[in-house]
């Protein structure tokens, strides 16, 4: 007798354990193929099924059934293959006749360890619920006995600083006839400080980011620089960046970030001689958000020509940066060396910072930074940050939101009266609902100098797919649907560079008259309204108490 | 808003002339409190310019309190002013106002002038703590020549309330505001002029960058920067921690609470400390609205406002009698036979600084630097 395994298909998963289920229209179809050419995931493939066909034609139609063998979209139930709900065949259909639906009762987690491989993928925290940042308000408006701004004409100074700030107690000045002079013989070192936008593009590489996506974003930042005047800065994330760019002037607008890999610094080093300006800051980077204890991560499949020349490595092998450096034992070797060895390759012209993923320890990185001279602040990454790839258990459960993280740290400087002295940089979920001005705002009135943003700017400027219902998150293949994070020339060449750059202008013109919307009514102009904690209430009591700010309902 | 009456002068008056300026510029409900600082005393108190006076309200059993802890910190008392108060409709009267004077405890004869003032500091927020849960100790300033009168009610009211009228009390430098809208209750310690170690300043508007400055002052270490019951102290403190905390020209308190923008310092001679102070002191940036009267314990006065000049100010005055007020009818009340077409109205980028005795105007302008329009 015949198995019952081979009669019926027991060990098949159904469509029902997929997070997406392709809604498929036959009657709208006209079999063009694009949706199935188009399918990262190699989730629907044409296929032919035999049908009973009734039909009626003629001047007195008479129904005549038949047999026919048609062509078919079919979504596979292979785990490999699953449907990202991306809806990249929905763009490319001519008729209308596919769309990827959410099934909010899948089993995928259960299911997604074929052979014993944990889930890996690329993108955010997959939590589609509201975030702390967005349960705060503005709630301390001028009114009357003092009277609000205008947005549209009175003066805005939207501006921070990036590095130490020395305290004034510590700056070596004298008064010659009532004017005051830096001496010059107090031997007292002042470190380098930049005045920057305060919302800055956090470190995503050259490598994880497409060659279109990566040069889109430096255009835009450009432009705003020299024709907008906004000094809007980005990180290069890990694995260098393009020599060409490091050894141009426009390198003032980038942080070069040195991660535990050192990709592509072998060729960043011996490139300085040849310099024409300082880059704007340093980034070591220690942690990150997204996958809090690992190291970056590029897939063999991503690294191809270019990005093996950037990054000083061969083409085709798996690129996995250790989760800390290596050769360093203990936080105070780690912080001084690598701060103290990264001034000095540029003279202690250029600021240079570490960056940790937001962690219940993070007030001791910050008092380690508090006390080295170098430190020129310290940016903390929340577990809403995003990331190219990574375990989808680093990624959902690691992590410490920024919020309250961002608080502690800075209300341990308020109790050590160092708050202006050690920038800190705030990253993590800013604008994750779509709110970036108010997420930022509110970040800094809980005291950060700066925010960090990666996940927005790339929905915003290239549109990339991604959601926290796990849309897409496939960055980690290298077959971005949208030419982002592809090192596949055939993906990435739908990446308009240009398009990109222009969108990220306006992007940051946008965010800019909201950020003056926010600060307007809050009587705020002239600087920015770090740590204005009375500006901000939270609709819910534990976190008003958490946040030390005020509550309201 | 609240009204603002400062007059500095080479002869000694009465603060009834404060008083009656700010009656001048009153408009509606200015029954929130009213505070007197009165520095360079004539008349009894010309005799005691070094000894220090204590100023405040005690409830009877505060007195008693009082008394022993100046005596158990050898301060031992030499001279006493109570005003002669009239009861007056709307007023609750408190047991006790004085302004006592005090010999240095003997210890501390030997000691250098910042030694003294830090001991006299010290002294005041003790006697400020002893009392503040019960309000049975209310201690305004602690200081030689000096005498501060605070209390809540309709300045014209407070003027018969403390018998101001009849009083011998007078001198070359008097400060009074007159607090308007604010919240009730009103607590002492929230009304102006505010004083700390010969500092003292006053000031109309919300400062709604009060938070960041007020944890930025907190975190100097310093012993007197507290309380903070007005938003409005911390102008107060960022003047003295200017001057006394970082040894700065007094014009360096106009740049450090409205300081340029970078292609503006770019233009002065002083640029890069200039664009260092920006950045070291960026918390004490103040956003208005504001006016802000302040004196420094050599007796200079002077007036600023924020940089969008979003609240009204004028000085005005003839040599020897200068006014700084909040709007121009209260100059003509305080100065009325001046030329009033040489009233100075302080813009975004100014600093009116008038040198006691009252015989020179200064401006210094952010951008332009220093011109004197009187002297």
């Amino acid at each position: 007798m015949e198995p019952a395994a081979r009669l019926d298909n027991n060990h098949e998963l159904t469509l029902k354990e997929f997070p997406y289920i392709i809604r498929w229209r036959d009657d709208r179809c006209k079999r063009c193929g694009r949706c199935t050419a188009v399918c990262p995931m190699f989730s629907i493939a044409p296929t032919v099924v035999a049908k009973r066909v009734v039909s009626s034609s003629g001047a007195n139609p008479t129904p005549q059934v038949e047999r026919q063998v048609v062509t078919v979209i079919k979504q596979s139930t292979n785990i490999a293959n699953y449907c990202t709900g991306c809806a990249t065949c929905t763009l490319v259909c001519p008729n209308e006749a596919i769309e990827p639906e959410l099934n909010p009762n899948n089993k995928f987690l259960i299911n997604k360890n074929a052979g014993g491989g944990a889930y890996t993928r690329g993108g955010r925290r997959n939590d589609p619920l509201v975030s702390t940042l967005d349960r705060l308000k503005f709630t301390r408006i001028s009114m009357l006995t003092d009277p609000a701004l205008d947005a549209g004409r009175h003066e805005f100074r939207i501006r921070t600083y990036l590095g130490r700030i020395l305290p004034a107690e510590d700056l070596p000045v004298k008064f010659v006839n009532g004017s005051g002079e830096l001496d010059a013989t107090a031997g007292k070192f002042i470190p380098p400080v930049r005045e920057i936008y305060p919302v800055m593009i956090g470190s995503m590489s050259v490598g994880a980011l497409s060659p279109t996506m990566w040069e889109g974003l430096a255009m835009g930042i450009t432009y705003l620089n020299e024709v907008e005047g906004m000094p809007v800065v980005m990180c290069s994330g890990e694995g260098g960046m393009p020599l060409s760019l490091f050894k141009s002037r426009f390198v003032k607008y980038f942080i070069p970030q040195i991660a535990s890999g050192y990709f592509g610094w072998d060729e960043m080093i011996r490139a300085i001689p040849h310099m024409v300006e300082d880059p704007c800051a340093i980034e070591i980077k220690y942690g990150q958000g997204a996958k809090p204890g690992d190291g970056g991560l590029l897939m063999a499949h991503k690294v191809l020509k270019l990005i093996s020349e950037i990054r000083g490595v061969p083409q085709g092998v798996d690129l996995p940066s250790p989760p800390t450096h290596q050769t360093k034992y203990s936080i105070e070797e780690a912080v001084a060396k690598m701060i103290q060895s990264m001034s000095m390759a540029w003279g202690f012209r250029v600021p240079v910072y570490p960056k940790i993923s937001g962690t219940r320890t993070a007030k001791a990185v910050l008092n380690n930074l508090v006390r080295n001279p170098f430190a020129a602040g310290l940016s903390i990454d929340g577990e809403d940050g995003g990331t190219g790839a990574a375990y989808n258990v680093s990624m959902d459960k690691m992590g410490h939101p920024i919020a309250s993280n961002l608080r502690d740290c800075y209300l341990d400087l308020v109790k050590q009266g160092k708050q202006n002295e050690l920038p800190l940089i705030a990253a993590g979920g800013v604008g994750k609902k779509g709110n970036l001005a108010a997420n930022a705002a509110a970040l800094i009135m809980l005291g950060a100098s700066a925010v960090s943003i990666g996940k927005y700017i790339m929905q915003a400027a290239a549109g990339c797919l991604g959601d926290e219902n796990n849309r897409c998150n496939v960055c980690n293949l290298g077959r971005c649907p949208r030419g982002i994070t592809t090192q596949d020339p055939k993906l990435y060449r739908r990446l308009d560079p240009d398009k990109v750059a222009m969108r990220v202008v306006e992007v940051y013109k946008a965010l800019d008259t909201e950020l003056k919307k926010i600060f307007a009514p809050l009587g705020r102009s002239t600087e920015l309204p770090i740590g204005m904690s009375d500006a901000i209430s939270a609709d819910d009591p534990a976190i008003a108490e958490r946040l030390n700010i005020s509550y309201v309902c | 808003m609240c009204r603002l009456s400062a007059i500095t002068a080479k002869d000694y008056f009465s603060p009834v002339e404060n008083i009656l300026t700010l009656e001048t510029m009153k408009e509606g409900h200015d029954g929130s409190g009213m505070g007197l600082i009165l520095k360079d005393l004539g008349g009894e108190f010309e005799s005691l310019k070094n000894v220090p006076v204590l100023s405040g309200i005690c409830s009877n059993d505060g007195v008693a309190a009082l008394d022993n802890y100046m005596k158990a910190a050898g301060f031992k008392a030499v001279h006493m002013w109570t005003p002669k108060i009239k009861p007056v409709r709307g007023i609750t009267a408190r047991d006790n106002y004085f302004a006592r004077f005090y010999e240095y405890p003997k210890a501390a004869k030997e000691l250098s002038q910042d030694e003294k003032e830090a001991l006299l500091l010290k002294t005041r927020v003790a006697l400020r703590k002893m009392g503040e849960a019960d309000e049975s100790i209310i201690v305004f300033s602690f200081y030689p020549d000096v005498i501060t009168l605070k209390e809540v009610g309709d300045p014209l009211e407070l003027c018969e309330f403390f018998g101001l009228e009849n009083s011998p009390l007078k001198a070359k430098i008097i400060f009074a505001q007159g607090r308007q809208n604010t919240n009730y209750a009103i607590n002492l310690y929230a009304c102006h002029p505010f004083f700390i170690q010969g500092f003292g300043s006053m000031t109309n508007g919300e400062n709604t960058a009060f938070v960041p400055i007020r944890e930025f002052l907190s975190g100097r270490g310093f012993p007197g920067y507290i309380g903070y019951n007005s938003d409005s102290e911390v102008f107060t403190h960022i003047l003295h921690y200017t001057v006394n905390g970082l040894h700065y020209p007094l014009n360096y308190y106009k740049d450090i609470i409205t300081p340029l923008k970078p292609t503006e310092i770019e233009k002065r001679s002083d640029k890069e400390f200039a664009g260092h102070l920006k950045k070291s002191l960026r918390p004490l940036c103040i956003d208005g609205p504001n006016c802000v009267i302040g004196f420094t314990p050599d007796g200079t006065c002077f007036m600023v406002q924020d940089s969008k000049k979003l609240r009204p100010g004028v000085v005005g005055g003839v040599k020897g009698k200068i006014s700084l007020v909040s709007e121009e009818c209260g100059l003509n009340r305080a100065v009325p036979d001046r030329d009033a077409s040489k009233d100075i109205f302080p813009m975004r980028y100014d600093m009116v600084i008038v040198p006691a005795g009252a015989e020179e105007v200064k401006v210094w302008n952010q951008l332009q630097g220093w011109t004197t329009t009187m002297n």
